[in-house]
């Protein structure tokens, strides 16, 4: 695939006890399962379901997602910097789709 | 929830229902929490929103959960966020598909059990498509 399925924005570098905002936006159609194609076939649901954030191997955040996330889903979360180390961004979905994107972070 | 790829067809659930499974019958009080949503969304397909609760974020007093619930979409959940008090604030943006002009509902679950809401009507001029092209 050419294109980069995920991208993650978020500073690189915060002082220990800041709110730093990060910006997660993942390619994908979300398609619902309610449609139907050009000659009446329908198309099967093919959906992300879940978001799970990890901060230094601990889970500190989780998005479950439906059929009412739009395509190409996109998330803001604000994250309390604490310790140098690397955020795991996990979506995993339907058709066994899993997509990771990791970032890491300076904690001064 | 997780492993509901074979539900998707069960769209006939409502809102109250679906507020049922989260609240389990506990009252919910209006506050705490504000849903920001536009009052009129062009497009159905993608409305941001963004939605806020107050809280201190600490171990012991901390925002556990947010959900987003629709009045008319097939699904009525659109989704659901799992806060920890490693987050800085219990706020969450995303992009959300609306099938028609209807209410939208945020519910917090707080660490300590208490249920709150805010609830916004949106007016949608074209739906996010269902059934057909």
């Amino acid at each position: 695939m050419a294109l980069v399925p995920a991208r993650v924005s978020m500073p690189s570098e915060a002082k220990k006890g800041d709110a730093i905002e990060i910006k997660a936006l993942v390619r994908h159609p979300m398609e619902t399962g309610y449609r139907v194609d050009s000659v009446g076939q329908p198309i099967p649901r093919n959906i992300l379901t879940r978001l799970t954030v990890t901060y230094n191997g601990v889970r500190v955040f989780r998005m479950e997602m439906h059929q009412g996330i739009a395509a190409n889903p996109y998330l803001l979360i604000v994250l309390r910097a604490n310790k140098s180390g690397e955020l795991v961004f996990t979506w995993t979905g339907d058709q066994g789709t899993v997509i990771t994107e990791r970032k890491t972070l300076t904690v001064t | 929830m997780a492993g509901a790829a074979a539900s998707s067809s069960e769209a006939s659930s409502s809102s109250d229902e679906a507020m049922a499974v989260i609240t389990n019958g506990a009252p919910v009080k209006r506050g705490r929490v504000t849903l920001t949503i536009p009052g009129v969304a062009e497009n159905g397909l993608s409305v941001f929103t963004t939605i806020a609760a107050e809280s201190p974020m600490t171990e012991a007093d901390h925002v556990k959960e947010i959900h987003i619930i629709s009045e008319k979409n097939p699904v009525p959940i659109i989704a659901s966020f799992f806060f920890t008090p490693a987050m800085a604030e219990a706020k969450v943006a995303t992009n959300i598909r609306l099938a028609a002009s209807q209410k939208v509902t945020a519910l917090a679950v707080m660490s300590d059990g208490s249920l709150w809401s805010d609830e916004k009507d949106i007016v949608v001029t074209i739906a996010a498509c269902i059934d057909g092209g």
